[in-house]
């Protein structure tokens, strides 16, 4: 029987046309706006050419530096998830024995919350004067410790990325967990009978093995980092001024003033360099299948 | 025997620090609940101990206040029926890229779930929401979302489905099935766990947004919960019992489906991920 009457092309419509409708055709269609000086103030959409992108790189203006704390975000996240995703997944691996299941489900919980409450909590305890983190620190004497975490403009993109790492790290902790359980014990077991100890264990049998596990956590980052908004809109909102605005941040207030021409030059931007993180990505997701 | 004792140190060690990092997640949670329960002036720093007296009254308040009946209603709509779109969506259309793997099929794959990295135009869509009407609406978020879940949804689904033997759609034909009851009632069935994880994660991440309404619902009347406890949070700064028991009453329907669906949903993040 030929295969496309038995799998017909029909049952690709559905989700084809829904995404192609609301997910591709925007954003192609948004990298032509991206050329005009389309507004919310006017009617007329008219072909400026480059002046948006000129706008968006020019020194003079902060977007370079949205790009920028982006990229920031993006590699600090990656380095302190998968750090301490690594310890957590393998302190329930090899730490202890029993009860492997129920720690993983806590410390998984944060992923499960919406950002967005998640960002006011943190707001209430990172508070200056009486926020849980403050009041602890001069509790035990640590007063030079305490920080106007979320409104001092060298520390709060700092503290976003560390509320992000909280809410984030249970997720990289269960990949890299599911990861070490599939090494086998032999190879531990082998090693040790040869005089390896617990460093050259995890150097030469733990990383090398658990390196496709990282590979994935870390594009999954990566994807999340260079788009990531929920977190910074619900803690800083990109301030103090601009100390902490990233790119999506960014679009979301180009959309709230009307810049719709400059907004979508933005979006395109990272539409692009999402275009070929993406396939780089894709591609690595995409293992080649086992049968065809 | 000193092999041993040690042994015991380092796992005693080991449960201790499992303990410590799951207080830190769980920190934020247990604020929560605490002044959920307290007097305005009592939640005002957010402490952690245990409240003097018990203020139940504060969750009839933000239940009348907040809007959250309604917003509650909104937000089971919107993850409910789009995690189903999405789920029904996804699953036909990888079961055919799966089995028929042309040049073509091949391509399509690709294409969605490039839908996996890629970032939403919110300003083109936002054209294409006016055209087709859907702006402001409640069957246009539900499409959205349906739509954001699909290509994720399809690589959870695309690689479960070689798992199932095709000897089960020959069968299926000769038994004179066309394709549409092969997949319903041969296929689907078999499918229900990875069905099963793209639902519940599909519906969680609706549950959680507040993006798409942000951009595309300004009607007070079809926002969803997270939207509501942000627009509550903005009027009652000051009283941080309500907004506690405002996000209580937003994180417990989500906290209850994470821990009824727990399993599904560590399968669903730790498949793709590690079969490589």
């Amino acid at each position: 029987m030929q295969l496309n009457a038995r799998y017909p092309q029909l049952f690709t419509w559905p989700a084809l046309v829904l995404y192609t409708a609301f997910f591709i055709l925007p954003s192609l269609g948004g990298i032509v706006y991206a050329f005009t000086d389309w507004s919310s103030y006017s009617d007329e959409v008219n072909f400026v050419g480059l002046k948006n992108f000129r706008k968006l790189f020019s020194v003079d203006e902060n977007y370079f530096a949205y790009f920028w704390n982006t990229f920031i975000f993006t590699g600090v996240t990656i380095v302190l998830k998968t750090v301490f995703g690594l310890a957590l997944a393998l302190l329930l691996d090899k730490g202890v024995k029993s009860f492997v299941n129920f720690y993983r489900a806590l410390i998984y919980v944060p992923v499960v919350l919406p950002m967005l409450v998640v960002g006011l909590i943190f707001r209430s305890i990172l508070h200056p004067s009486h926020g849980l983190l403050n009041v602890t620190l001069r509790a035990v004497g640590l007063d030079v410790l305490t920080q106007h975490w979320l409104t001092d403009p060298h520390l709060a993109l700092f503290s976003v990325m560390v509320i992000d790492t909280w809410k984030g790290v249970g997720y990289i902790m269960v990949i890299l967990l599911a990861g070490l359980q599939t090494i086998p014990k032999e190879y531990y077991e082998a090693a040790e009978v040869d005089g390896a100890g617990a460093l050259a264990r995890f150097r030469f049998i733990t990383l090398p093995m658990l390196m496709p596990a990282i590979m994935v956590v870390t594009v999954l980052n990566v994807l999340y980092g260079l788009r990531v908004f929920d977190i910074v809109y619900a803690t800083t909102n990109g301030g103090p001024g601009y100390a902490s605005e990233v790119a999506q941040t960014g679009i979301f207030k180009a959309f709230s003033e009307g810049q719709y021409g400059l907004g979508t030059a933005l979006s395109s931007v990272l539409f692009v360099i999402l275009l070929f993180v993406g396939y780089g990505v894709i591609r690595l997701l995409e293992r080649p299948p086992a049968r065809v | 025997m000193a092999v041993v004792k040690s042994k015991k140190v380092t796992f005693a060690a080991g449960h201790l620090a499992a303990i410590f990092a799951s207080l830190i997640t769980l920190t934020p949670v247990y604020l929560v609940c605490v002044n959920a329960l307290k007097s305005e002036a009592e939640s005002a720093a957010m402490g952690p101990g245990l409240p003097s007296e018990l203020h139940l009254e504060n969750f009839v308040i933000v239940i009348e206040k907040g809007k959250l009946v309604t917003s509650f209603f909104n937000s089971v709509l919107y993850a409910g029926v789009s995690a189903a779109l999405a789920t029904l969506f996804a699953a036909l259309a990888a079961f055919v890229l799966s089995r028929h793997r042309s040049r073509l099929n091949r391509a399509i794959y690709f294409f969605l779930i490039m839908g996996i990295a890629l970032p939403i135009n919110f300003f083109t869509l936002t054209k294409i929401m006016q055209l087709t009407h859907l702006i402001n609406t409640k069957p246009g978020i539900i499409i959205l979302y349906a739509t954001l879940q699909i290509p994720f949804a399809i690589f959870l689904i695309y690689g479960f489905v070689e798992s199932i033997p095709r000897e089960l759609d020959d069968a299926a034909t000769i038994d004179g099935c066309g394709p549409f009851q092969t997949f319903f009632r041969v296929i689907m069935p078999l499918l229900t766990p990875v069905l099963v994880t793209t639902f519940i994660l599909s519906f969680l991440n609706t549950w959680n947004d507040f993006i798409m309404p942000l951009y595309y619902l300004n009607s007070s009347e079809n926002w969803p919960m997270t939207l509501a406890v942000y627009n509550f949070f903005g009027q009652y700064k000051q009283s941080w019992n309500l907004v506690s028991a405002d996000i209580l009453l937003t994180i417990v329907p989500v906290l209850i489906v994470y821990l009824a669906g727990q399993r599904f949903i560590l399968s669903g993040m730790t498949s793709g991920a590690v079969k490589g």
